[in-house]
């Protein structure tokens, strides 16, 4: 079973809202899957999809080989999930809540809870409603980590961690994919995925608008290049390829695509370099690029 | 000073929104609950012998004086018209303001809506101060409808007006009193709690102290000063500063309780918990999460039902004028006089228990609203499971409450009588109340599952049951809107000539509304929170 997610022309509507409109999602097994969309884009209506908390309007679902919405309960023993916003009983303590959770995903592993408590550093008498959110968070994240299953489904595991408690958990997460785990987490955070993930889906408006590895997304963007020349050549804006050129004296600015960047660095080796920075894109501007048009939905 | 009042105005305006559709629609079903009483009474005892008959039966009777207090003036007709609605009416406005402020202060503190606000300039001081502003105009909005509704349904004006506004003084004592619990402790829950047990308290002080007519412990008790005021029957108006004065112990010192604390924290401080947890799985949760209520439930029902049922033998020796008999026959009693009063207490009883029924149903509304639903649902635990613990515990719980109900009710009666051979005729009457307050958590499980927005809503039909219950004979209702409510189908045990015939539709109802539920929460989606 390579195919551990395989969403097809999902559709979801809420009234007249359409939240899902087409989704296609496929997450291999043993990778970490980043879901990467704007607010708003249905990153947390797909998780719920995924869950069987949702019904869906049109397409297909499986996970683990199983309907969700069918086979909630048998599915969930094999997953663990984290929502985007970890709402506890206030009037349990965290380490109740644990236990707890623990006990519904069918008993927990006394010295894997002890690491995760103490890893990150989860005082675990406190009451939930006393804890902030980031606690909260952390809480749910002991328990999807502590629960013994090959899948997690984080839904912006990290947006109330602190950088320390960011590092151990990314720390978690890998420890978990070397040991033969999938995850698949949202993020609107794009450091985040990039730090933690080996393939990306972007989703915007309810559909993916691109979905590879890092490297396969680069490949789609630009890079920058910064060049002080002797001369400057006079063609270069003629060149395909090479767009939004700037030159300030002897310094050359200028964004080249994968059929630019050659004949653009003949072009100014023929003249003379004096220094070059070239600089791979970071994943925010793959993602700029991709949203720059209308990014003010959601 | 001045700074820790910034937004109260914001605040205020923010409630008013939020309560727009709730709190008239109860201010006017408050209003339209007396008027309507008063035009009944004024119709059916145009003479005052038959009043004076009438009054005397009620003060007579020591079951009806507990439950609702006495007439102090028998050829009042304001009086006799109203005493249903004196004492347990503002217990029921005293609660409406608890709701409300607790809703705009604590509750809000917890789900973190306040935090949201307070990052904008918000005083510390506003949402309590818009809480109360929105609690006490609420109040006496009430006031002053209930007194135009009484006038208008043919009553004296000064003695309308006495009345409304010991309804509306009272509910403004008591949301001063939830201003302090909403200090007190954390959680919403607990401060709307230790305020509804204030209510009860002062309920039941009123209730022993009207027993011994006259008893200074009448006087102790905030719903106590609403039957003194004694509209109708003197109008002393002077009693009306009793809750005021309240009031003003209250507001400042909730303020000053404010004041001191920090946002989120509370008098009562949370004391860190076990760090490992013991909880079985879904039942042992929602054992957890509801226990607390239920034994509060099961005290306050021991302790009434003690009450009551040593006062049962009061009523007999009693008078036996024909229209004693009648207004009685109208009270729902028979001519077994004694056992006619148990069964009307047991038949209160049978309806505010459906109270707790709804409450505890309700939660599985609230865990899904407050997303607790989806942690849990996303464990391998099935929908129904889940929603199977929260009802069984309603349904047991209700019948567990009944039955303390009507233990205590047969010991206190053993132990005044010398004879506890009452005892297991009245766990049976008892028992018999269970299946109509079944029929409302019934119903919260039918909404829960098709329009889960709406489950607050069944209050409303609760107190539709409640009110057509109760004043449905004395209004003279058509019959089928009296059978509506599931109350009027219970038996009127112990009373000798009642039927059981509708027991069985009764529990077939229930099942039918919990399996429609169930079969509608199946196919929904989880709401999102
Ligand atoms: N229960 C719901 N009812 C109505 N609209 C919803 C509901 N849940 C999500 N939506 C809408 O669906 C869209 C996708 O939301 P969501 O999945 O929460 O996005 P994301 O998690 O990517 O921020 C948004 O427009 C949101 O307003
Ligand atoms: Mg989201």
């Amino acid at each position: 079973m390579a195919q551990v997610i395989d969403v097809r022309a999902v559709v979801k509507h809420f009234g007249s809202t359409v939240a899902l409109d087409g989704l296609d999602l496929q997450v291999e097994a043993g990778e970490v899957h980043a879901f990467l969309g704007p607010n708003g884009a249905g990153k947390t209506t797909t998780l719920r999809i995924l869950l069987g908390l949702l019904r869906i309007d049109g397409g297909t679902v499986s996970v683990l080989g199983a309907d969700p919405w069918a086979d909630a309960v048998e599915l969930h023993k094999r997953l663990a999930y984290v929502p985007g916003e970890v709402n506890l009983w206030p009037q349990l303590t965290g380490g109740e809540v644990i236990d707890l959770l623990g006990r519904l995903h069918g008993g927990l592993d006394d010295r894997r809870r002890e690491r995760y408590i103490e890893m990150f550093e989860l005082d675990p008498t406190k009451k939930s409603r006393s804890y902030s959110k980031g606690n909260r968070q952390k809480v749910a994240l002991i328990s999807a980590l502590a629960a013994d299953v090959p899948l997690l489904l984080l839904d912006e595991p990290t947006s109330g961690l602190d950088p320390l408690m960011d590092a151990r958990f990314r720390e978690c997460v890998h420890e978990f994919r070397d040991g033969g785990g999938t995850v698949l987490l949202s993020s609107h955070i794009l450091s985040e995925a990039e730090a933690l993930s080996d393939r990306v889906t972007i989703i915007r408006n309810g559909r993916a608008m691109e979905s590879g590895t890092l490297a396969d997304l680069r490949h789609l963007s630009m890079t920058k290049v910064v060049a002080v020349v002797d001369r400057v050549p006079p063609d270069l804006s003629g060149i395909p390829g090479v767009h939004t050129l700037a030159v300030d004296g002897d310094r050359v600015t200028c964004e080249a695509d994968e059929a630019g960047i050659g004949p653009l660095m003949i072009a100014l080796s023929a003249v003379g370099i004096r220094s070059l920075t070239s600089q791979q894109p970071t994943l925010e501007e793959v993602f700029l690029r991709h949203y720059q048009d209308g990014s003010s939905d959601g | 000073m001045a700074d820790s009042f910034a937004g109260t105005w914001t605040l205020t305006r923010l409630a008013l929104r939020r309560d727009r559709i709730l709190l008239p629609a109860w201010i006017l079903g408050f209003a339209g609950m007396a008027g309507f009483s008063a035009s009944a009474t004024v119709g059916l005892y145009p003479d005052e012998s038959q009043r004076v008959a009438a009054a005397e039966a009620v003060n007579a009777a020591g079951a009806l004086v507990a439950l609702y207090g006495r007439i102090y003036d028998p050829t009042s007709l304001g009086e006799l018209s109203l005493f249903k609605l004196t004492a347990f009416g503002a217990a029921l406005t005293a609660v409406l303001m608890v709701f409300v402020v607790i809703r705009h202060t604590r509750a809000d503190e917890e789900t973190g809506r306040l935090e949201l606000m307070a990052a904008g300039r918000l005083g510390r001081s506003a949402p309590l101060a818009a809480a109360l502003l929105v609690a006490f105009g609420a109040s006496l909005v009430l006031a002053v409808l209930s007194a135009l509704a009484l006038i208008a349904a043919g009553l004296a004006v000064p003695g309308s007006f006495a009345f409304g506004f010991g309804w509306g003084f009272t509910g403004i004592a008591f949301a001063a009193v939830a201003g302090v619990c909403a200090q007190v402790t954390t959680g919403a829950r607990s401060a709307r709690g230790i305020a509804l047990l204030t209510i009860a308290v002062s309920y039941a002080v009123r209730a022993v102290g009207d027993l011994a007519e006259g008893s200074w412990l009448s006087w102790l008790s905030p719903i106590g000063w609403m039957q003194q005021v004694r509209a109708y029957a003197g109008d002393r108006w002077w009693v009306l500063l009793l809750p005021i004065a309240l009031a003003i112990v209250c507001v400042p010192l909730a303020f000053a309780l404010r004041a001191r604390r920090d946002l989120d924290a509370g008098l009562i401080g949370d004391r860190p918990g076990p760090a490992r947890g013991r909880m079985g799985g879904v039942w042992g949760l929602a054992w957890r999460l509801q226990r607390g209520v239920f034994i509060a439930w099961c005290l306050g029902f021991a302790a009434f039902g003690l009450l009551l049922g040593s006062i049962s033998d009061t009523v007999t020796g009693f008078l036996d004028s024909p229209q004693m008999q009648e207004f009685l026959m109208q009270l729902g009693g028979t001519q077994a006089l004694a056992d006619a009063f148990l069964a009307t207490e047991l038949s209160f009883a049978g309806i505010i228990v459906a109270a707790y029924g709804i409450a505890a149903a309700s939660r599985l509304h609230t865990e899904e609203v407050d997303g607790h639903a989806e942690v849990l649902l996303s464990t391998p635990t099935s929908r129904v499971r889940w929603a199977v613990s929260h009802t069984m515990l309603a349904l047991l719980g209700v019948a567990a409450i009944l039955l303390i109900g009507g233990l205590t009710i047969g010991i206190g009666n053993a132990l005044a009588m010398g004879d506890a051979g009452g005892i297991g005729g009245l766990l049976w009457a008892a028992l018999a109340r269970v299946p109509a307050a079944w029929v409302l958590t019934g119903v919260v499980l039918l909404v829960f599952g098709w329009l889960p927005r709406w489950v607050p809503a069944v209050w409303a039909v609760f107190v539709v049951a409640l009110v057509i219950g109760e004043f449905g004979p004395l209004w003279d209702l058509p019959q089928w809107l009296m059978d509506v409510s599931p109350f009027v189908h219970s038996p009127r045990l112990p009373a000798v000539d009642s039927s059981n015939a509708g027991l069985v539709p009764l529990v077939v109802v229930t099942v039918a509304l919990v399996t429609a539920g169930l079969l509608g929460w199946r196919r929904r989606d989880l709401q999102a929170h």
